[in-house]
């Protein structure tokens, strides 16, 4: 082990800071709580000095990757450097130290800050509904979902399904089983879009919704995304955005406009808010008009200067999220987006999408790439060339940590075979992406001359090639299950 | 790649041996290679009908999570219930010991149409 735990580092007689001697009369634990509640053995606590503990825990942060280490290309997780300056708003008294249960009049600063943000991301969507009240972006399809149905039900035209790409994440037909929904799966055409034939044979007087992520998966933009609207539409149903891929058209096409009846964000990805260990996430849910007394309550107004939270709201699906969602993480997207002022959040999708592009670009001689022509923010490559050189997409990835940089998403979508899915993001500079495609570049060399270097990867991390098959076999999720394991051998 | 002569196969790479009006169904030696290391096999209680060519329950691997399709229309009569202490068991084993359900045939008939070990393999000529 790297670094022991600290059960491991724990000295009897070790302590932190020393606590002052009392100044009052002591009471003994057991005039304080009942009997059956007091311990019969002192709890087995670690004990540790201060800089043991320091140190322990700095430790365990450089075992780590991060976005302040290194390129972190997760395709479909958007992971760019989120500005320390967002922390540093959001830690402001004001704000990290107010309690949800305080009276809308005592808090008018965070609800304008709420609906400020209300704002600018009604204008980026084009629609005039919001809630950022769900946690992340699966719970925002849970919402939506909950509301169609609330919808259709309202209009007394019970429908029972949602058409589902099969490039979509696994998030959206998890909803619609968890709904009671039933999915009705479309497969993808040749250029890696909906297949609109296929489409129209999906569509039927059941359609609750449809749910489409633009661009999809593939990081192809959905061109069609006005017929598929319509075809919806014309159906008496509703087209949902899976707004996973927003940040390549932020501030550049509006969802309200390409037809959408309701959209999520995760603000968490695209609107820079620490995620992926750093948690926890912050999803907006955007609805047009006819959808709004639908969303979550409380929902927030204004009157004049004064803001207040509305809860006599009868065809609310209810609430999502205990009080007003993760009121941090919204004060952090603002400041994000006040930041890079309007013009700027249009130039990061941009640059997001040039760099995707560019690393494709130099990229494509020696990885397959699973559709030609150019991308939007991420693209998908195949290992197929590799794959018959014996290495596959998970030793590509598990070779690249040994350069220090994290590994794109693997084995996603379904639709390419071994797939290495990529997202740059906009906030890599140009020697960083080179560092990344010269190391994908010397992989694919290795493939050919050294393929036994690969499959042996990683050798430079902390921990070697995990067991993945027997981590999912037996899980071991606690500490119980720890020393059972152990006591079996 | 092992694909033995006297099974037939679907598409969607599940194997089928017929035995008298019953016939044992699992997933092909090329199905548990793609799928790597296997999790966990969810199958139908005993007792529960099955269409052809629909979904009838799912094999998890560490890549992803597949649905097994029924080769055959019928009533499952017998799962390998070792698949629930070792599902490797499928990756060792996808002929033998990883079988998966064990169904009575309604329409016989519907084996006819499944392909033969040839038309199998070529069929994954574009992959393999």
């Amino acid at each position: 082990m790297p670094e022991l735990t600290l059960h491991e580092l724990s000295v009897p007689g070790h302590r932190g800071p020393r606590l002052m001697p009392l100044d009052v009369p002591a009471q003994g634990i057991d005039r304080l709580l009942p009997a059956d509640r007091v311990r019969k053995e002192p709890a087995a606590l670690p004990e540790i000095s201060e800089p043991t503990a320091m140190r322990h825990f700095v430790n365990l942060s450089t075992l780590n990757h991060h976005i302040d280490k290194a390129i972190y290309p997760l395709g479909s997780c958007t992971m760019k450097y989120n500005p320390k300056l967002n922390d540093e708003m959001a830690r402001i008294p004001g704000f990290a130290g107010i309690h949800p249960m305080q009276p809308d009049d005592l808090v008018q600063g965070a609800l304008a800050v709420v609906a400020e943000l209300h704002e600018w991301l009604r204008a980026i969507m084009g629609m005039p509904g919001i809630t950022t009240q769900p946690a992340a972006g699966a719970q925002c399809e849970l919402t939506a979902v909950l509301m169609a149905r609330a919808y259709h039900t309202d209009r007394g035209d019970a429908r029972e399904e949602v058409i589902v790409p099969d490039s979509a994440h696994g998030t959206n037909p998890s909803t619609v089983h968890q709904v009671g929904y039933r999915v009705v799966q479309i497969p993808s055409g040749p250029d890696g879009c909906v297949d609109l034939a296929a489409l129209e044979r999906a569509i039927s007087p059941r359609t609750a919704a449809m749910m489409l992520t633009n661009p999809n998966t593939l990081g192809i933009f959905e061109r069609q995304v006005g017929t598929i609207a319509r075809l919806i539409h014309d159906a008496g149903a509703l087209l949902y955005l899976d707004g996973a891929n927003l940040n390549a058209m932020m501030g550049l096409a509006s969802p309200g406009a390409m037809g959408f009846d309701f959209a999520h964000i995760n603000l968490h990805k695209t609107f820079s808010t620490p995620h992926g260990g750093g948690g926890p996430g912050g999803g907006v849910l955007c609805v047009r008009k006819e959808l709004e007394p639908y969303l979550p309550m409380p929902v927030l107004e204004q009157d004049g200067d004064h803001y207040r939270w509305n809860v006599d709201r009868p065809r609310s699906i209810g609430r999502v999220h205990s009080y007003y969602g993760n009121f941090g993480i919204l004060v952090r997207a603002l400041c994000y987006m006040r930041s890079l002022g309007a013009s700027g959040i249009g130039e990061a999708s941009r640059e997001a999408i040039l760099n995707a592009n560019y690393l494709k670009a130099r990229l494509k001689d020696a990885y397959a790439a699973s559709h030609e022509g150019p991308c939007m923010h991420e693209f998908v490559l195949s290992a197929s060339r590799q794959k018959a050189r014996g290495v596959k997409a998970l030793d590509i990835a598990k070779r690249l940590l040994d350069f220090g940089m994290h590994a794109p998403t693997i084995y996603f979508p379904l639709i390419v075979e071994e797939a290495l899915m990529i997202e740059p993001t906009e906030t890599e500079t140009k020697g960083s992406l080179d560092a990344f495609a010269d190391a994908m570049l010397q992989i694919d060399r290795e493939s050919a001359e050294d393929p036994d270097r690969v499959h042996a990867a990683p050798t430079r991390t902390p921990v070697r090639r995990l067991d993945e098959a027997r981590a999912a076999r037996k899980l071991i999720l606690s500490w119980q299950d720890l020393e059972a394991e152990g006591a079996g051998g | 790649m092992n694909v033995p002569r006297e099974l037939r196969y679907t598409k969607e790479h599940e194997w089928i041996k017929v035995e008298g009006g019953e016939a044992v169904v699992g997933v092909t030696d090329y199905a548990q290679g793609e799928l790597g290391d296997v999790i966990f096999v969810e199958l139908p209680a005993p007792g529960t009908r099955v269409a052809q060519m629909k979904a009838f329950g799912t094999i998890d691997a560490v890549k992803t999570v597949s649905d097994l399709f029924a080769p055959v229309t019928g009533e499952i009569v017998a799962v390998n219930g070792a698949l629930k202490d070792d599902p490797a068991l499928v990756n060792r084993s996808p002929y033998k010991d990883g079988w998966m359900v064990r169904i009575r045939l309604e329409s016989p008939a519907e084996v006819n149409a499944l392909l033969s070990a040839d038309d199998y393999e070529k069929s994954l000529g574009a992959h393999a």
